[in-house]
């Protein structure tokens, strides 16, 4: 998603949120809230964290910019290139491994004609290989935006293509599979 | 059949919500607690003989006595809610199903410890699990358990919940204290322990969020009850995230001391490898621990029967035994090839580390390529060395645990599965296109269950 430059500022909603946010910590240590207010910035701009709004949330802060930077680069979830609307974050490690995760990933690579750490052209999917989400009991699975999709299946990947690739798919929402 | 002391009331119907918690007898071990003193709610921490449920099993009553009480700073309690370790998925479950019990818990603890400001922060992918606590937070504070002058005592107690954003180097204590300043997560240099300078260098204790769950149970059998259950110096239950290859794959609650067949084959439990195939080798409590082939496993180099406790899972030392760890229990059949699972926990570190202590940084980089390298069929013999000398030099040789956490699954699965490397050396046309084991190629020596 392009972002205009000028446009870079929170929603009231957001801002009041952010505000809210930095006043669980103690006096002077509002810097505590930067990994939040990050969360905050990349779900309002298009799923992704731009210099320019990295700068915008440093002004919230009070904080150089470079304070930012170096938190968003050292966490895996914060995305420093535009991603696809449905990003399909796979896990990869042991306990998915031997439920067969990497099937269902070749699965869909197949389907959508990308690999793990691609977008498609239309912007709709992105493929990502992530690391241990917590969710060893009910593998093979993969995070997709807010939730957890559990217990895969190519049946699963199938419907999840569909759905998720229609114009009204909303990642905050919860989708039966 | 054991007792059910944390998820005693798991199946009842809106057990997340304040009323149908309360109902059930929730909050009344914050009543408890808010009519002994502080030192009082430590003691019964202490005579329970509780330890860590996070991974390294410290007794919590002791790591709470070492809190600097004579500072005029503020003292703090954090609850480590980063569940990352691969295999671990319990602390998940607990706040999920019963966030109230997690509160309860924060509470009384908070109490003994004198913090009046406590933070959850809270792996980042766990995003909606924030909502359910935030809820959970808001309705007891609504009935008065949080907020100013808690039930009339004058103590007062704020819980805010803090989102990472995916660092699994973040669920060690003093990173995860960077990462709530808004830092990177680099763990810092002990001494000084949190117990002195923690957060915002003010007296701080961190622990796990089935640990101070568990301070609920204590408080209302009171410490020396809670010490009757268990085994030993292992005291009371644990929960059990079980998952691999086994039929009944979830989360379990254990009194510690459960023989380790009866968790692996009994229904009520994990309910044995699945359907025509046979046990392994088991990493009994998250990737972090050895990993142990199916005969150490059920029985110690002694021969003697192992159970669920700390002490048990441990005998024979790294040479033949594990650990119980953080209790995230991966059982393997015959088609898991060892050698892919460790090249994918290697990934996993050399992924996670943080980047400052060069023999991780440098180290887990290493142990990867050449595990890639023997799984795709591009191996050495003398890389099945190179991988035992990387891992030892990574050993002991950092700033915190997570270079032991990647040396020691590399070493183990080398101890006990060395013929399995070596058979990807000598074959690599059967093993480059193959993501599962050759089983009936090597095994020699090795023993199914």
């Amino acid at each position: 998603m392009d972002t205009n430059l000028s446009e870079i500022t929170f929603t009231e909603e957001r801002l009041a949120k952010a505000k809210e946010i930095m006043a669980r910590y103690p006096e002077g240590r509002h810097k505590s809230a930067l990994l939040p207010i990050l969360h905050i910035a990349q779900h309002q701009f298009g799923n992704w964290l731009s210099a320019p709004v990295m700068d915008y949330v440093a002004s919230i802060l009070n904080i150089k910019p470079i304070e930012v930077y170096e938190v968003a680069t050292f966490y895996s979830m914060y995305n420093l290139k535009p991603v696809g609307k449905c990003m399909i974050e796979f896990c990869q490690t042991g306990p998915c491994l031997c439920r067969g995760v990497e099937d269902i990933m070749d699965y869909t690579e197949q389907k959508l004609g990308i690999k793990v750490g691609e977008t498609t052209q239309d912007g709709k999917f992105t493929l990502k290989g992530v690391e241990c989400l917590g969710a060893c009991g009910y593998a093979p699975m993969a995070q997709i935006g807010e939730y957890y999709y559990e217990n895969l299946t190519k049946e699963k990947i199938d419907k999840i293509i569909h759905l998720f690739g229609q114009e009204d798919f909303n990642p905050d929402q919860k989708y039966d599979i | 059949m054991g007792q059910k002391l944390l998820l005693e009331h798991i199946n009842v119907p809106e057990i997340q919500t304040y009323n149908v918690y309360r109902a059930k007898g929730g909050y009344k071990a914050v009543e408890k607690s808010l009519k002994m003193s502080p030192d009082e709610v430590m003691e019964e921490v202490k005579k329970s003989g509780l330890r860590g449920r996070g991974g390294a099993g410290f007794p919590t009553g002791m790591k709470w006595s070492f809190l600097d009480r004579k500072t005029d700073k503020p003292r703090y309690l954090v609850c480590n809610a980063d569940e990352s370790e691969p295999g671990t998925f319990k602390d998940r479950f607990l706040m999920e199903k019963i966030p109230h019990l997690l509160i309860e818990g924060l509470i009384c603890s908070s109490y003994a410890l004198g913090s009046n400001t406590t933070y959850i922060y809270i792996r980042g992918e766990y995003k909606w699990i924030v909502g359910i606590l935030e809820k959970a937070i808001a309705e007891a504070k609504n009935a008065g358990f949080l907020g100013k002058n808690i039930l009339g005592t004058g103590y007062d107690l704020e819980i805010y919940v803090n989102n990472g954003a995916g660092a699994y180097i973040c669920g060690e204590e003093t990173a995860l204290l960077e990462s709530l300043e808004g830092k990177r997560g680099n763990p810092r240099m002990k001494p000084p322990f949190p117990a002195i300078s923690g957060l915002y260098g003010s007296p701080t204790v961190v622990n796990n969020v089935e640990t101070l769950a568990a301070v609920v149970p204590i408080i209302n059998l009171s410490g020396e009850e809670y010490a009757k259950i268990g085994i030993g110096k292992s005291t009371g239950t644990k929960l059990i995230s079980a998952c691999g290859n086994i039929r009944n794959p979830g989360v379990y609650e254990i009194d510690l001391g459960l023989p380790v067949y009866e968790f692996l084959n009994s229904d009520e439990y994990c309910g044995g490898i699945r359907d025509g195939h046979r046990l392994k080798a088991v990493i009994p409590g998250g990737s972090s621990v050895p990993i142990l082939p199916a005969e150490l496993f059920y029985k110690n180099i002694k021969g003697e029967e192992r159970n669920m406790s700390y002490e048990s899972l441990s005998d024979g030392g790294f040479v033949s035994g594990s650990m119980l760890g953080s209790g995230g229990f991966v059982a393997m059949d015959e088609t898991v090839c060892i050698v892919r699972n460790t090249w994918s926990f290697a990934r996993f570190y050399h992924h996670e580390s943080c980047g400052q202590c060069s023999p991780c940084r440098e180290g887990t980089g290493w142990m990867e390529k050449v595990l890639h390298r023997i799984e795709y069929g591009h191996g050495h013999m003398h890389d099945i060395d190179l991988l035992v000398d990387v891992a030892k030099k990574i050993e002991g040789n950092t700033i915190c645990p997570l270079g032991d956490a990647a040396a020691w699954p590399v070493a183990a699965a080398i101890r006990h599965f060395r013929e399995e490397f070596e058979y990807h050396i000598k074959y690599p046309d059967k093993v480059k296109n193959s993501r599962f084991a050759h089983l009936d190629d090597y095994k020699t020596s090795l023993q199914l269950a």
